[in-house]
């Protein structure tokens, strides 16, 4: 599906805390950046179920970002470190599914990082685009009834 | 002594009334008479060894001479202390104790005392200095319990030795033995190579018990279990017989004490940076080299050398260098600036100022005079003419490489002010330590469930608006527990944390976290997965319904606990599985 114009979708899980803080000032401000994340607010990273993931790619997503805060930082003490644990473990699952480990991707952004949110989102979109679409579901939006 | 019946006698013809059971000698130092004494201890049982004690009694027409130090009074007895007779046997001994050991000064004082200038007897060692007078196998027997020496050989060669002559393996090295010799006949030697910094300067413990510091609060002694003979061998216990008050208790143990409170304020402190860390600095290879505490307790005027500054030869120092930032702004060691250096060291090089005439060199990497008063106190040392120098110090050495250079300490630092390389020997250097997080920093977090930031101070809960509250409700933090902080900043942090847990209290409701999670009784399976992942020890699990519950209070809706639930008992209130799958849905609605 070689299309130029491929816009891929992608699915971002953001901690409350530091990386939805984080999207929050690359917002307020004003930076430009890829328009293809569609966020989903969760208070910790910890809280990001390896379901959540696999639904967003049933759905159609063609990436998955988690993005939490710096191991150390993490609100609730090490939410972050369990993120790291199941990403580590999912991605081994998803690349025997046929998905690549590029398409799921963890990142450390803080409240403060603005511009690392902005870059995060550019890059993953990017390489997501030279990737390809995903497939899955037909890249559409069709509801598959389980 | 035991409340036993009175009996009278008569010392030099002075009447007095004493309990039953006391010795001779004790009853003549009530009447303040002095017999003079050389193997008596108080705290010992009397062993009538050296016999210069001795008095004449009279018991009707008889009279004798006895050794007072283990003579018990009896009624009715006349004792003579000074009379012909026991002042010719008391002279006698301490001729034959004289010839015995000519070295020993207290023997030649109390002979001096009983006229008597040189001995008649042959002098077998003109340096012997014991008087075997047993009181050190006494100490080590009664009241230490150690057994370690004892006396060998008989006649002439009785000796005080410790078994086959060795290294007593019984010796606890208490110094005990030492300390009651009347004589100086025992030293003790520091065979474990402890260097003494600065000697007038010994911080370690003198005695194991002390008041830990003379502004102690309360200002009451403690028993230092470590250095303690009686922890090591169940005797001594000295401080017990001689505290009139019986204050001392050495059954005494640590208690755990359980008190439920509302709140707690966590202020453990820090602890200084140990500059042995950084060998290049020669802490601990070389003299006057101190930390900045032991400069503290150096200056302080009620240290051992009244608040005088001096070097380790008693002298005064000529010249003196203050090393900054020592284990602070530093990436092999603390990369954070430890805050209270920068004053302390301009406020030493103020007192060194006042209190000497040496030349001042403060190292500093920047100033960093931030409160108020402070930088008009920079200004003040300029002006008193202590040397500036901007420069990380590469190493303090004694290898001197001119004549001005031999005996001092040489500082190697790069000026870079005017970018060159300088050794310049000094006298004294004082190391600037950093504050690092106490020792069991993390332990305490994990007791109270905060967490630590990256260099294990703990974390507050937001930088500006809530600098004393934790991440868990009820937990204050104040002071350097926090981060490094001057006293101003933590009283009023201390302050802060004391109102935040008064308001708590005041208030006297709990506001919940909305979202914490709850565990659907029904379909918990009580596999416990949830209870080791909380951050929080919120779910604790039920053993008699054998499902897991989550206590409302401590949750913080972290949703850990919901994301590995395996059969989904666990949810999240407005983070269910069902509301997050919900929204990946929406997201592909086009």
């Amino acid at each position: 599906m070689g299309n130029e114009a491929f816009e891929p979708k992608l699915v971002g899980f953001l901690c409350n805390w530091c990386s939805y803080t984080g999207a929050d000032l690359a917002g307020t401000a004003r930076m430009t950046y890829a328009p293809n994340l569609r966020i989903i607010r969760v208070m910790c990273s910890g809280r990001v179920d390896p379901q959540f993931v696999l639904k967003a790619f049933k759905e159609g997503a063609d990436g998955v970002l988690i993005s939490g805060c710096h191991p150390g930082d993490c609100h609730y003490q090490e939410g972050n470190y369990k993120a790291l644990r199941r990403h580590r473990l999912l991605s081994k699952m998803l690349e025997q599914l046929g998905i690549e480990r590029e398409r799921f991707r963890l990142e450390w952004v803080s409240a403060a990082e603005g511009a690392k949110f902005q870059q995060v989102c550019n890059e993953f979109s990017e390489q997501i685009k030279k990737l390809g679409p995903l497939g899955l579901n037909g890249g559409k939006n069709e509801r598959n009834e389980t | 002594m035991s409340k036993n019946k009175k009996i009278k006698l008569t010392i030099n013809k002075k009447s007095i009334e004493v309990e039953e059971g006391i010795t001779i000698l004790q009853a003549a130092e009530q009447l303040d008479i002095k017999i003079p004494t050389l193997c008596y201890h108080p705290l010992l049982e009397p062993y009538a060894a050296c016999r210069i004690c001795m008095v004449e009694i009279k018991i009707g027409d008889t009279s004798e001479l006895v050794t007072s130090c283990n003579t018990k009074v009896r009624k009715g007895m006349i004792v003579e202390t000074d009379s012909e007779r026991a002042l010719k046997a008391r002279k006698l001994n301490i001729e034959m104790i004289m010839a015995r050991a000519p070295a020993a000064e207290k023997v030649q004082e109390i002979a001096k005392g009983l006229g008597i200038e040189k001995t008649r007897f042959e002098i077998t060692d003109p340096e012997e200095k014991c008087i075997l007078c047993g009181l050190c196998v006494r100490t080590c027997e009664q009241i230490v319990g150690a057994n370690a020496i004892s006396f060998s050989e008989r006649g002439k060669e009785r000796k005080v030795y410790t078994p086959f002559g060795e290294p007593s393996e019984a010796c606890i090295g208490c110094t005990a033995c030492a300390f009651f010799c009347p004589t100086e006949a025992i030293t003790v030697e520091d065979t474990r190579g402890r260097k003494v910094i600065h000697e007038e300067l010994n911080l370690g413990p003198s005695t194991a018990i002390r008041v830990p510091i003379r502004q102690a609060v309360p200002m009451v002694p403690f028993i230092d279990e470590d250095t303690c003979i009686h922890f090591k061998t169940g005797e001594c216990k000295i401080c017990e017989r001689v505290c009139d008050r019986e204050a001392v208790n050495h059954e005494m143990e640590d208690k755990e004490i359980e008190v439920e409170v509302g709140s707690v304020i966590l202020a453990s402190g820090f602890k200084p940076f140990d500059p042995r860390r950084i060998p290049a600095y020669g802490y601990g290879r070389f003299n006057n080299i101190i930390t900045a505490m032991e400069f503290e307790k150096l200056v302080n005027a009620s240290s051992p050398t009244d608040g005088k500054i001096f070097l380790a030869n008693g002298e005064e120092p000529k010249s003196v260098g203050i090393i900054h930032c020592v284990g602070s702004r530093d990436e092999n060691y603390n990369e954070y600036c430890s805050r209270v250096c920068c004053m302390y060291s301009l406020k030493f090089a103020h007192l060194i100022k006042e209190k000497t005439n040496a030349d001042i060199y403060d190292f500093y990497i920047d100033m960093r005079c931030f409160g108020k008063g402070y930088e008009e106190f920079y200004h003040r040392l300029l002006e008193e003419g202590t040397r500036f120098i901007r420069g990380r110090v590469s190493e303090v050495t004694d290898i001197p490489l001119t004549e001005e250079e031999t005996g001092k300490l040489i500082i190697r630092v790069e000026d870079t002010l005017i970018g060159i390389v300088r050794r310049i020997p000094v006298d004294m250097v004082i190391l600037a330590v950093g504050l690092e997080p106490g020792m069991d920093q993390n332990e305490i977090a994990r007791t109270f469930n905060i967490s630590c930031s990256q260099d294990t101070f703990f974390l507050e809960r937001h930088p500006k608006l809530a600098p004393v509250s934790t991440f868990s409700d009820g937990i204050f933090l104040a002071g350097s527990c926090q981060s490094p902080k001057d006293i101003p900043d933590t009283v009023a942090q201390a302050g802060a944390a004391a109102s935040e847990a008064l308001a708590l209290a005041d208030k006297g409701i709990f506001e919940l976290e909305p979202i914490t999670a709850e565990i659907d009784e029904e379909l918990c399976s009580g596999c416990q997965i949830c209870v080791g992942l909380c951050p929080f020890t919120a779910i604790t699990y039920d053993k008699e319904k054998g499902i897991s519950e989550i206590n409302d209070a401590l949750c913080k809706g972290c949703g850990t606990c919901v994301s590995a639930c395996p059969c989904g008992a666990s949810q999240q209130k407005h983070f269910r599985d069902a509301q997050i799958f919900a929204e990946i849905e929406g997201i592909f609605i086009e």
